[in-house]
């Protein structure tokens, strides 16, 4: 059965929220919560890092989430072409942590925003979009203070050029991001960051299940046989 | 540890440079401990002996209007506390009801005003921490927080003196969202909704009362009692500082701008984030006998009270507590108020459990003292004795305050209508958009849009509707919550204005869909020793209490802030009250926003409205005056039954509350929210002889706008006939305005989206900020 590994960092608060998505989506049981101290992910079909306020946030966004033990096997699993998904925090740990480009800046207007905003799907070539079509439009609930993505013109365009802005503001931007840029994903296109929530968005009665359309990519992709051949055995060192 | 102390005849020393006993007595020292003379020569007789300062500190902190409810507590006595549904009462943080199959919610409002006047973000911050803290010390995990604020104006363009006060409330406005919002957002709890109220009256004494609801199984709560002699006391989380000294005694003194800023805590958020996961992980492993929070009065409320319930006593050495910096007096160690810590008792042998849980968590754990059986509260520094107190003393013994209690009827203005000319033909639209952008009024999105409302992943209802919805994870349920109260009328008939807050915070719940179960509530005055305060306070507890047997939810949990005055002013009585319902099945989750065109619209309720304090008559004629509105109790009951069964069968589209700004704003306001019109002919509502102003804008209880598909009209009246409910048709949704009428008569008719703006863009453009889409 499929493993997601979802990071538990300290001050982590969408953590519980993300793997009960992923459950509800691709099965109870699929998601584990996976803490900061681990070294080692080997056997997990996918990983989340998802959003709250790791380490308070002090210093920076994700600045002390990028060097918890853990960080080295989310890396080394990444290299493996294991999916990662960085949401909102988990965005912002993975931008410092080198394996997505850019940095999430304060919101242009200075403010927290919770809302909930349409974004336009840019890409379907990754393993987080592919049982979406590129151009649709999707209700996705943001809450972030640090939100507005940012990258120099050369990267912004080489982005843009190998289609690597996976998601972007459909409506007024919310928070200054550079191009509207909502998520972007590496040049290897399985590590995927967003700052807006699909866990919060994967039944009806939350507003929208819109966000359930990420996991059933995941679902699709992990069908396709992207698979480690150790991960049933470790995921079930993980579950201890 | 040394032994526990068992000696009758050891006496405390004094430590190195505090006054000694005979000192604090010659030169009337107890006063900067906060005991009023009267309470010192009282602590003498109780002891034998006169207090050392360490003593003096700690009952003047315990024996405080903020910790001991000595003005209040005779009239608290009088609240309903109890019903089948009720697991836990007051007395402990935080009520508990049964949300049914197990479940249970734990929940408790409370103020941080003092706090926040000063220094409104830390202020606001540290009042959501602590609140948190009162909920989860029940066992329960904190899935929602509401707020109730209240502000000066922000709305006067006024030069010099004026204008500088609505910039500071602007700042201080600001300031409150951003500490709620940092606080909560970091630790992860939505903040799901709330009222804000502006007026005059808290200028320079904004109110910040907080609300926290958690959810929890039957047989995870916990209680705060210190049992069993021997049991080791833990002390968790954060480390000691200087913050915080004599906050408690703060909160009891008048004029917050009168102390210094050093009585204000500091918050960490991620710290409260942690101890949150820490403090559940240890409670699920059953070794906990006992736990509270260090909130007012830090470790000297929480070790006294849990010994205190569980008639026991305790013994502490004060050189184990973890500090941040050296050479703390034991008086600042028992008084500081330094955030994000608990003490937890649990059973001999099993404090290796914890301190494991604590490690992984990286928060600090020590084992700071032991219960024992004197009745005392003990207490070593350096190897010596520098407490003993008899429990009794510090909670049962003190002397309670009976201010004297007298009506001061020129604070009482009455209304004469007949000088207050009617709106004019023709100038109704324009008063309505003038109500819809009036602060109190106008939407406060710009607030709420700071605020994390979705964290947890599931909320269901967020800000801005009737009350908020959070579903419980793994359950086909959903809890609404609702908070409350229209200070003006207050201050007009606190007796009726309070009941009105219970009524109003229930129905909100009720049109939301939830079985209101019980309330909370938050009693925020001004000095009770100004006799029309004492008046006021004894008024609005009778009308809580009216309200709460009235409504069948008893009061399971509160806080009574006093003091609430800055120089001259008084604020409004405001006896904030934060109801919780339960949904028993998702479908019956209900918005305020009108859903589809060619509904029909009703009225389900009463048909008595006044203008009396309305805000219509503040803001049309700058007037403050009459009674509260009427309320009628056994209407109110019979019109939230109705409105449940109608919900329940399947009935209502929609259902908004018709509360501040009267039928037009709450018609105004279901046609923002849905962004559809409707053509309405609100005659049938009201006799002939009402005022155009008063049909339109009067205010009054037990009124609720119903949306529903026509084919049911026959059902829903009959369930209304079955209540005893009057329901009267009004007319249909659709179209883009907003059209009424009375009779054949025109009364307005303005485009939904132009109410939209004047409702949606009025703070953010006070506030100096962008509207956004």
């Amino acid at each position: 059965m499929t493993a997601v590994a979802v990071i538990v960092f300290p001050g982590s608060n969408c953590d519980r929220d993300a793997a009960r998505a992923v459950d509800d989506v691709l099965g109870a049981g699929t998601a584990t919560l996976a803490w900061h101290a681990e070294t080692s992910l080997d056997g997990v079909d996918a990983i989340v890092l998802p959003g709250g306020f790791s380490w308070g946030d002090y210093l920076r966004t994700g600045a002390l989430a990028r060097f918890a033990p853990v960080m080295g096997a989310v890396r080394e699993a990444a290299e493996r072409g294991v999916p990662v998904l960085g949401i909102c925090n988990g965005f912002q740990v993975l931008c410092e942590a080198g394996l997505l480009p850019g940095a999430l800046l304060r919101n242009d207007h200075l403010h927290f925003r919770c809302d909930e905003v349409p974004v336009e799907v840019a890409s379907s070539d990754t393993p987080w979009t592919r049982a979406i079509d590129a151009g649709r439009a999707l209700q996705l609930p943001i809450a972030h203070g640090e939100g507005r993505y940012h990258a120099d013109t050369a990267v912004l365009d080489e982005l843009e050029r190998d289609s690597r802005v996976v998601v972007r503001y459909a409506g007024a931007n919310p928070n200054g991001s550079a191009r509207a840029i909502a998520g972007v994903c590496s040049a290897e296109r399985n590590v995927v960051g967003m700052m807006p929530h699909p866990e919060r968005a994967v039944h009806a009665w939350m507003g929208s299940d819109d966000g359930a359309l990420l996991f059933e990519s995941l679902r699709l992709h992990l069908g396709d046989g992207a698979t480690d051949p150790n991960r049933t055995e470790l995921a079930g060192a993980l579950a201890d | 540890m040394p032994s526990p102390t068992d000696t009758l005849s050891e006496l405390p020393v004094v430590p190195v440079g505090e006054p000694t006993a005979d000192e604090i007595a010659e030169r009337s020292l107890w006063r900067d401990a906060a005991l009023r003379d009267d309470e010192y020569v009282r602590a003498c007789e109780l002891l034998g002996r006169r207090p050392t300062w360490t003593e003096a500190s700690i009952v003047g902190v315990m024996w405080s209007e903020h910790c001991s409810y000595k003005s209040s507590k005779h009239l608290l006595r009088t609240l309903p506390t109890e019903a089948p549904h009720v697991l836990q009462g007051p007395g402990e943080n935080a009520g508990v009801v049964d949300l049914g199959d197990g479940w249970a919610a734990a929940f408790k409002v409370e103020s941080h005003n003092h706090p926040s006047a000063v220094e409104p973000y830390h202020g606001a911050a540290t009042g959501v921490g602590g609140i948190l803290r009162d909920v989860f010390t029940m066992g329960a995990r904190p899935v929602a927080i509401l707020d109730s604020l209240r502000f000066g104006p922000i709305d006067e363009a006024g030069e010099g003196d004026v204008g500088a006060e609505v910039h500071a409330t602007r700042r201080l406005l600001a300031g409150v969202v951003e500490g709620i919002a940092g606080y909560g957002n970091c630790v992860g709890v939505p903040t799901v909704g709330g009222e804000v109220a502006f007026d005059a009256a808290y200028a320079r004494n904004p109110l910040v009362n907080a609300m926290c609801i958690g959810v929890l199984r039957h047989e995870e709560l916990q209680l705060g009692a210190a049992t069993g002699t021997g049991n080791p006391v833990l002390y968790v989380g954060a480390r000691t500082g200087r913050d915080g000294i004599h906050g408690a005694t703060f909160a009891s003194i008048e004029d917050p701008h009168g102390r210094e800023r050093s009585a204000v805590q500091v918050g960490d958020p991620f710290r409260e984030k942690l101890l949150i996961e820490a403090c559940l992980e240890l409670f699920a492993t059953d070794t906990v006998v006992g736990v509270q929070d260090m909130g007012a009065a830090g470790l000297t409320s929480s070790s006294v009270e849990m010994a205190a319930r569980a008639g026991s006593g305790i013994e502490m050495d004060l050189d184990l507590v973890p500090v941040r910096e050296p050479g703390m007096a034991p008086f600042e160690l028992m008084l500081s108020e330094s955030q994000e810590r608990m003490l937890v008792v649990v059973k001999a042998g099993t404090e290796h459990v914890a301190r494991e849980i604590f490690e992984r968590w990286e928060l600090d754990c020590a084992e700071v003292g032991r219960v024992t059986g004197s009745g005392e509260l003990v207490l070593r520094a350096s190897g010596e004795l520098v407490c003993r107190l008899p429990l009794a003393m510090l909670v049962d013994d003190l002397p309670e305050r009976r201010w004297p209690v007298e009506r001061d009827d020129s604070r009482l203005p009455s209304l004469d209508l007949g000088v207050v000319p009617d709106v004019a033909d023709g100038a109704a639209g324009a008063a309505l958009l003038r109500l819809l952008g009036q602060p109190t009024i106008a939407s406060k999105q710009w607030i709420h849009d700071q605020f994390d409302s979705m964290v947890g992943a599931a909320t269901m209802v967020r800000p801005g509707s009737d009350a908020a919805v959070v579903k419980l994870h793994d359950t086909d349920r959903a809890i609404a919550a609702s908070i409350d109260c229209n200070g003006r009328w207050c201050s007009l008939d606190p007796r009726a204005g309070a009941a009105h807050a219970v009524a109003e915070a229930t129905r909100n719940v009720a049109c939301s869909g939830g079985r209101p179960l019980a309330v909370t509530d938050c009693l925020n005055f001004s000095s009770p020793e100004v006799p029309h305060v004492a008046w006021q306070l004894e008024q609005a507890v009778a009308g809580l209490g009216d309200a709460c047997r009235a409504l069948g939810t008893p009061v399971v949990s509160g806080n009574v802030s006093m003091y609430n005055r800055s120089g001259d002013i008084d604020v409004l009585p405001t006896p904030v009250v934060g109801a919780v319902g339960v949904i028993d099945d998702l479908a019956h989750v209900t918005r305020a926003a009108w859903t589809t065109a060619g509904s029909l619209v009703l009225l389900l309720g009463s048909e008595a409205v006044a203008l009396d304090g309305s805000e219509y008559l503040a803001t049309a004629h700058d007037l403050v005056a009459g009674g509260a509105p009427p309320i009628d109790l056994a209407l109110e009951s019979r019109v939230q039954a109705c409105v449940l069964e109608a919900i329940a069968a399947g009935l209502v589209r929609s259902a908004h509350d018709c509360s501040d700004g009267g039928l037009a704003v709450t018609l105004a306001e279901s046609a923002i929210a849905g962004s559809i019109g409707a053509t309405l002919d609100l005659g049938a509502v009201a006799s002939s002889d009402l005022r155009t102003d008063e049909l339109l804008f009067g205010e009054g209880a037990s009124r609720i706008v119903l949306e529903i598909d026509a084919d049911h009209i026959a059902e829903l009246a009959s369930i209304a006939a079955r209540h005893a409910a009057p329901l009267t048709q009004l007319g249909r949704t659709g179209g883009d305005d907003l059209v009424l009428a009375r009779e054949d008569s025109s009364l307005l008719r303005v485009p939904v989206t132009d109410l939209a703006s004047a409702w949606r863009d009025a703070l953010p453009m006070l506030m100096n900020s962008e509207p956004h889409a």
